[in-house]
Parts: C-alpha cells; sequence; structure tokens
C-alpha cells in the first residue's frame, strides 16, 4: 500500500502497543495521515484542497448536527425555528451561519481540488478509482445541499425544490408518477420537507463513508503530482509528517480567516434575500434561482430552449444537466494521452485556460442571472464549448497532441538536471513518457 | 470505439445547443425585447450610512429606540413584528420596567381563566408582538387586497435591505409624465401609489410617513423630519433581523486576529519543517 521506503509504525509506549496489537488503528493513522504516508516532495498549493475540503465535511457535520437540535421539520414552523436558533440559542446565529457559508465555502473547495484534478490528470491510470469516487462525492454534495436549502423553507427553499423536483417530470413516461413519490405529493409540502431533513441528515455520512473509501483508493499509487511523473525512488517523496502536516496546516489557517470574513461579517452575502421571507406557494418570486454553486448546471439546465427533433426542450436540459456531471465519470477513458500533467500538454493547456475556464465562469455567471437574453445565448455557446471540450476536444488532442519532454523524476524537476539527472539511467528523458504510457496499459 | 462514442454523444449536446442558440439569436434579431416601465423607471435604492455599518458597526440605541417609536405609532397598526419579543427592547437600552410598561400598553391574545374562551389581556415581557391583524384574509379586506408583511426580517429579505426601506419610505411621487407618454397603459391604478424604488413600482401601501412631526420625538433627539423618521425605522429594522450583529462583528474581531497570529505561527513552522527539503 505504500513505497518500499515508507517507514513503519513502531510504537513507542506500551499502552499504543497494547492497542496497536489488539486493533492497529494507531497504525491505520499513521499510514494515512502520518509519517508512514509518503508523498511527492514536489506537490503545489492546488494539492491542499483535498484536506481542506475534509475540513469541511467536519464543520459541516459538527454545525448540522448542532442546527438540528434546534430545528423541527414542519412547514408550520421549519422558518421560525430557524430564526429562533438565530436569536435565542447561544451561538446559535454562529452554528446557523457557519452552516450556510460552510455550504459555499465546501463548493469553493471541490471545484479547486476538481478543477485540479483536470489540469494535472489526476483522473489518470492508476487513480480511475480515486477519480470516481469524487465524482460520486460530489454528486452526494450536491443532493445534500440541496435539501440542506430547502429546509429552511423560504422562499427560495420552496420554489427551488419546486423547479428541482419538477425536472423529474421531464422523464418520459414515469415522470409525472416519480415526482409525485419522490415528493410525497403534488408540490413540496410536509411530505417532502420531511424526508428531506431525514435525508439531509443522512447523506453527511454517506459521503463520509465516501471520503474514506476515496483516501484508501488514492493512498494505493500515493498522491499523483504536478509533474505527473510517478514517484521513482526515495529522493522523490517525504514523509506526510511532519511535512505536509506543517504545509497543510498553515493554510488551513488562511481558509479559516477567509472563512471567518465571510461567516462574522458577510453572512448572507451569497445567500438570496428571498429565503428570508416564509415560502408561499400562492406566490412565485420574480426569480427563482438556486444557491450560487449549482449556476453553471442551472445555465445548462436552462440553454435548452427548443425542442431537438423528437426530445422536448425540458427533457433536453434535463439530460445535459445529469449529462455535464456524468461526462466526468468517463473522462479517465476519454482522455489517452499517456501525459498526465497540463503542463506538458501545450494544446490540452490552452483549451483548458482559454476553453474550459471561461466557459465555467460565463455559465456560473448565467447562471445566476434571469433567464432573459444575452444571458441565454452565453450559456448557450458556453455550454456548446462545454460539451465539445469533454466529449470531443479530449479526445482528438489526446490523440493528435506532442507533449512537452518531461522530467526524468520528481527529484530531477525539483533539483534541476544538473543535480537530479545523477539518478537518471543512461538512455535518455523518453523514457518516463513511456513508463507512463506502459501503466496506462496503452 | 470510445472516441467515437463519446464525438457522436458530443455532436448531440452541441448540435442541440447550436439549434437552441440559432433559434434564440434569430428571435433576438427579429423580436428585439419590448422595453417595459417596470425595466426603464425602477431606481435602485438611495445610499444609506448607518452606525451598524461595517465591520465595526454598533447600534446606535437613541437611533434604535427612534425606531421603534414610528413602527409602535405608524408601522404596527398594520405590519407586524413576529420575530421580537417585548423582553428583546432590552438590548435598544430600556430599562427593566420600561420594557413591562411597552409591553403592557399591547393587548396579546390571551385564555380567560374562568371561562376558558379567548380574549386579549396586557402583553407582558415574554410575550412577542402581537399581529395587528387575525388572519390573512382579513390582513387583505384591510389592505385593498394586499397582506402587508411582516417587518422581522425585512431588511434581510431585500436587497440592499435597509437603504431599500429608508429609499421606499422617502420616494413616493407622483408618476413621471415621461412614463405616462411612453407606456400610456402603465398608469398607476386607483388605490396603489406609485414608488420607483418598488419593483413593479406601484405599491398598495400609502405614504406612511405623511408630514414632518408625525410623531414626536423626546428632547436631545433630531426633528423628526420625514427623511429622519425613515431613517430611524429602517435602523431599528436592522436591529429586528439582525439583533446579533454587534456581537458578532466583536467576536468577529478577535476570532481573525487570532486566526492572523495563528497563521503566521503556522507559516513559520512549515518554512521550519521544510527549511532543508528543496521543492
Amino acid at each position: 500500500m505504500s513505497f518500499p521506503w515508507a517507514q513503519e509504525y513502531t510504537p513507542s509506549h506500551p499502552f499504543m502497543k497494547w492497542v496497536d496489537e489488539k486493533l492497529p488503528i494507531p497504525r491505520l493513522v499513521y499510514n494515512a495521515v502520518g509519517g508512514g504516508y509518503e508523498v511527492p516532495r514536489n506537490l503545489n498549493y492546488m494539492w491542499n484542497f483535498g484536506f481542506l475540503a475534509g475540513l469541511c465535511l467536519i464543520i459541516q457535520i459538527v454545525t448540522g448536527i448542532v442546527m438540528a437540535m434546534h430545528y423541527a421539520a414542519n412547514t408550520a414552523v421549519a422558518f421560525d425555528t430557524i430564526e429562533q436558533t438565530v436569536r435565542d440559542v447561544n451561538w446559535g446565529w454562529l452554528m446557523r451561519y457557519a452552516h450556510a457559508n460552510g455550504a459555499s465555502a465546501f463548493f469553493v473547495v471541490i471545484y479547486i481540488h476538481i478543477f485540479r484534478g483536470f489540469f494535472y490528470g489526476s483522473y489518470k491510470a492508476p487513480r480511475e478509482m480515486v477519480w470516481l469516487l469524487g465524482v460520486v462525492i460530489f454528486l452526494l454534495m450536491m443532493a445534500t445541499a440541496f435539501m440542506g436549502y430547502v429546509l429552511p423553507w423560504g422562499q427560495m427553499s420552496f420554489w427551488g425544490a419546486k423547479v428541482i423536483t419538477g425536472l423529474f417530470g421531464a422523464i418520459p413516461f414515469v415522470g409525472e408518477p416519480l415526482q409525485q413519490w419522490l415528493l410525497g405529493g403534488f408540490a413540496p409540502d410536509n411530505a417532502a420537507l420531511n424526508r428531506f431533513f431525514s435525508l439531509h441528515y443522512l447523506l453527511p455520512f454517506v459521503i463520509l463513508g465516501v471520503v474514506i473509501l476515496h483516501i484508501w483508493a488514492l493512498h494505493i499509487p500515493g498522491s499523483s503530482n504536478p509533474t505527473g511523473v510517478e514517484v521513482k525512488s526515495s529522493s522523490d517523496t517525504v514523509p506526510f509528517y511532519p511535512y505536509f502536516v506543517a504545509k497543510d496546516g498553515w493554510f488551513i489557517g488562511v481558509f479559516a480567516i477567509l472563512f471567518s470574513i465571510m461567516v462574522f461579517y458577510l453572512p448572507n452575502t451569497l445567500g438570496h434575500p428571498d429565503n428570508y421571507i416564509p415560502a408561499n406557494p400562492m406566490s412565485t418570486p420574480a426569480h427563482i434561482v438556486p444557491e450560487w454553486y449549482f449556476w453553471p448546471f442551472y445555465a445548462i439546465l436552462r440553454a435548452f430552449t427548443q425542442d431537438f427533433f423528437f426530445i422536448p426542450a425540458k427533457l433536453m436540459g434535463v439530460l445535459a444537466m445529469f449529462g455535464a456531471i456524468l461526462v466526468w465519470f468517463f473522462l479517465p477513458w476519454l482522455d489517452k494521452s499517456p501525459v498526465r500533467s497540463g503542463n506538458y500538454r501545450p494544446l490540452y493547456k490552452k483549451f483548458f485556460l482559454f476553453g474550459l475556464i471561461p466557459a465555467m465562469a460565463v455559465l456560473f455567471y448565467c447562471g445566476g442571472a434571469p433567464a432573459e437574453e444575452p444571458y441565454v445565448m452565453l450559456s448557450q455557446l458556453a455550454s456548446l464549448y462545454y460539451f465539445a471540450h469533454f466529449l470531443i476536444i479530449i479526445p482528438i488532442v489526446s490523440a493528435i497532441e506532442k507533449p512537452l519532454p518531461l522530467p526524468y523524476s520528481i527529484t530531477e524537476s525539483v533539483l534541476g538536471a544538473d543535480e537530479g539527472s545523477q539518478l537518471r539511467p543512461a538512455h535518455g528523458a523518453t523514457e518516463a513518457v513511456h513508463g507512463d504510457a506502459a501503466v496506462n496499459g496503452a | 470505439m470510445a472516441r467515437i462514442l463519446s464525438i457522436l454523444v458530443g455532436l448531440f449536446f452541441t448540435v442541440a445547443l447550436a439549434w437552441s442558440f440559432g433559434k434564440g439569436a434569430y428571435t433576438a434579431i427579429t423580436e428585439p425585447a419590448v422595453p417595459t416601465a417596470e425595466h426603464e423607471f425602477h431606481e435602485h435604492p438611495k445610499a444609506l450610512h448607518l452606525a451598524s455599518d461595517g465591520p465595526f458597526g454598533k447600534f446606535d440605541k437613541q437611533q434604535l429606540q427612534r425606531g421603534f417609536q414610528i413602527y409602535k405609532e405608524v408601522c404596527s397598526a398594520c405590519h407586524s413584528l413576529s420575530h421580537v419579543a417585548f423582553r428583546d427592547l432590552g438590548q435598544l437600552g430600556y430599562s427593566e420596567g420600561q420594557v413591562k410598561a411597552i409591553a403592557a400598553g399591547f393587548q396579546v391574545p390571551g385564555t380567560d381563566p374562568n371561562t376558558g374562551e379567548a380574549n386579549t389581556r396586557p402583553g407582558m415581557p415574554t410575550d412577542y408582538f402581537p399581529k395587528p391583524f387575525a388572519n390573512d384574509i382579513a390582513a387583505r379586506a384591510a389592505n385593498n387586497n394586499a397582506i402587508p408583511p411582516d417587518l422581522s426580517l425585512m431588511t434581510k429579505a431585500r436587497h440592499d435591505g435597509s437603504a431599500y426601506v429608508y429609499s421606499l419610505l422617502t420616494g413616493y411621487q407622483a408618476q413621471p409624465a415621461e412614463l405616462l407618454k411612453r407606456f400610456p397603459d402603465s398608469k398607476t391604478p386607483n388605490g396603489l401609489h406609485y414608488n420607483p424604488y418598488f419593483a413593479n413600482l406601484n405599491l398598495a401601501m400609502a405614504p406612511p410617513l405623511t408630514g414632518d412631526g408625525q410623531v414626536e420625538y423626546g428632547p436631545g433627539n433630531p426633528k423628526p423630519t420625514v427623511d429622519q423618521m425613515a431613517k430611524d425605522v429602517a435602523a431599528f429594522l436592522v436591529w429586528t433581523a439582525e439583533p446579533k450583529l454587534e456581537k458578532r462583528n466583536q467576536t468577529g474581531l478577535v476570532v481573525v486576529l487570532f486566526l492572523l497570529f495563528a497563521t503566521v505561527l503556522g507559516y513559520m513552522s512549515y518554512r521550519n519543517v521544510w527549511a532543508s527539503k528543496k521543492h
């Protein structure tokens, strides 16, 4: 499970020795986030976000459990119980704002984490399983966040729930019965609120379980790195403790400062004012928008304004919205380039930086804007690029691109060719490319 | 094989999007969007500066008391304040005795201890502000078919919160002649009132602050002009929506300063740990 030069856990205290013999949890922790996990020495700050994502999950679970102690999932009182928590519960306002902004922080971190994966080819062999589990986590997060936003039972809660569950109604034949079964009624009401609360409490623990699998799967090949060249020798790695505990540790401070500024000084900036109005099924808000982290996918949903042959526009939108995420599952097999890191893939890098990133930015912007021109046309162009990027451009680019020469090893990339090349065997630098291609099974 | 399949699926979505885009662009050119009165004449709220603004903001209790007076004497005739209890008024600087007296001045729903029938009784500090109407039907009947919204969360339930409240209260005016010229169908209907700060320009609420000196402020306070009264009630509604604002600001300062310190220490230890390791 790790490199042969990784340090082995040797308990020094008799008590730890006793525990380790009966149940090797100390050993597990040591090998997961301690001195026993060897990590490439050249990781940049993009690699800090996995650790931060774990921290966000813990923040959400802790604040969420406290919120649940004061919440009642009943349409008659749900809105009021949240207000009572904020006004009358000791530090209730802090729990509420930390939980609401914690969801946003979680998504900021996870988006950076995912796009790190896109750029550095983290989804490629031998880490496909890590990637697949990651996409599962993202889908679970979206479901959890959506249901959480319904719980305060404000205007956007209600109308957001109505729009999103309405999407299931677009499925041919079974759509309408399915929608009613999901909601427990014809529209979101007490039955829906109750089950959303139940699932909102359940899913974070499912996420926690998948996170453990995600980390487990990661620790088999070990972490990727900015060169995309696999670890070759002990000089390529450093033990997680103390090196990355120190690096992740101080970066948590940076995150915590930014998070605290949101929680203490801008607690309602990312929320929609309409959700401070209690839900009213008789009054439709002027613009129904989900929370910001759903905007790109909401923009894709709304980009399909015309029926396509026999497929209704709404169904196309629903297919595309789910398809936009499901396509990530296939990425390891669509991108056949043997080179992982975008730094050594000139063509891929251009499409990533000047195609995917601007398209996502436009989708983010348009998803939060009203469904009017020019926002609809802009989101159509951006969605078009989005699908072309993953399904057409990536397969073609990976076939025709001529990658730049890779460094022989991580050590060489860090120390420079002079010092590092002593480690290199006689035949040249191209060996690395072929070596990694062999891992891909290409 | 996987690539061919992928490109086919990609073409399916991109062609569908190009089709939607083409039709949309054609419509946009052939039938450009018609401007509406709401779009052309709606105005963004005026700037309002309150003591509670910003990261070091604190409530001006004197102003909150004036704002409460406006709520009590003007707004409370139609608008509820259901998330606020009389006991909360202590935070405005009223003494325990004053809070009791204020509460006793309101009639709240009660139960006759002898017959068990519903009645009203004088409020106590533990009671919440009573609703002015028994239910939504009564509220509609008395207000030209519009329900006066609860004010507790008003400054968080609208974009630009307090500035919106202030602008709306001072924004009533005659409908501009230009609006009627360009949109003759958009004349303010009978019983509604033109106000460019309201989303659809016409508001059921009659101007509540009608003239200077409508309420009488105690000695040591500014003159109760319409502008001053609107500012005061906006400040009061910032408090009703976010009573923990001061505590939040103060806690935030301590937390952020601590984190800055801890982060600097963390950074130094990171540099120390990595000192001998090039990366």
